[in-house]
């Protein structure tokens, strides 16, 4: 009498004899709703799995990445870019456009003129602080939290003779 | 004769539910790390690899677990105990 109220496989079987065809293909609705989301638990593992293999791409790439390296470029003489003045130049390739500006007698600085938003992940909008005037964008993208142009690591300097 | 609905497979159910929800959370948190670790990597800042590389395993045997606890509920719901 107890094993007619205990639930049984169709076969008469127990449940952890049961074929996997029969369950994960239950002709129970009840049984079919558990596949279905324990199948897409399965699945979301696996996606999670993924993403774990590309972080860890990423880890072995960094390994073996070396770093770039800029040699030193003469980019004009001392005197040549007048206080306030502008200077454009390629550097390290030609096709990369850069910018040096004389901001005080003894002050030059140089930047890419290569969008930052191609280099960097966060975003916030200004105006770069020009002491002539002239904008190196009208918008630019900047690190959060700094109030400096995020000029991407260049190596660049004038000459003096 | 009227059918009932079984009540100890529904809380199955709703067990399985809200771990689904929690699993999906988890993997769109995941799916940012990612992203991000990326974006930083090709921009030059390899820092930030081990570190994300370290969360994401955590945030997988998270999901794993989570996986784990449904395929219990799974099977005891559907076995009848």
């Amino acid at each position: 009498m107890r094993d007619q109220l205990e639930p049984r496989s169709p076969d008469s079987g127990s449940f952890e004899k049961e074929p996997l065809w029969r369950d994960e293909f239950s002709i129970s609705k009840a049984d079919e709703r558990y596949v279905g989301r324990r199948q897409l638990a399965k699945f979301l593992t696996l996606g999670s799995l993924g993403m774990l293999a590309g972080n860890l791409w990423i880890v072995v790439k960094s390994w073996f990445r070396t770093p770039a390296r800029y040699n030193s470029s003469v980019v004009a003489h001392a005197g040549e870019i007048p206080v306030g003045g502008v200077k454009l130049f390629q550097y390290p390739a030609p096709g990369d456009q850069c910018i040096m500006v004389r901001t005080a007698e003894e002050s030059y600085v140089a930047y890419s003129q290569k969008c930052t938003h191609l280099l960097f992940a966060s975003a916030r909008s200004a105006r770069v602080p020009m002491p002539s005037g002239v904008l190196l964008h009208s918008r630019w993208i900047g690190i959060a939290g700094s109030a400096d142009p995020p000029a991407p690591a260049r190596r660049a300097r004038s000459q003096r003779r | 004769m009227p059918r009932y609905p079984d009540v100890r497979k529904d809380h199955g159910l709703t067990a399985i539910d809200a771990v689904t929800a929690i699993l999906v959370l988890l993997l769109v948190i995941q799916m940012w790390l990612l992203t991000a670790t990326l974006d930083a990597f090709l921009a030059g800042h390899t820092e930030t690899a081990i570190p994300a590389a370290i969360v994401s395993g955590i945030l997988f045997a998270t999901c794993f677990v989570m996986y784990r606890f449904v395929a219990r509920v799974d099977r005891q719901a559907r076995s009848g105990r």
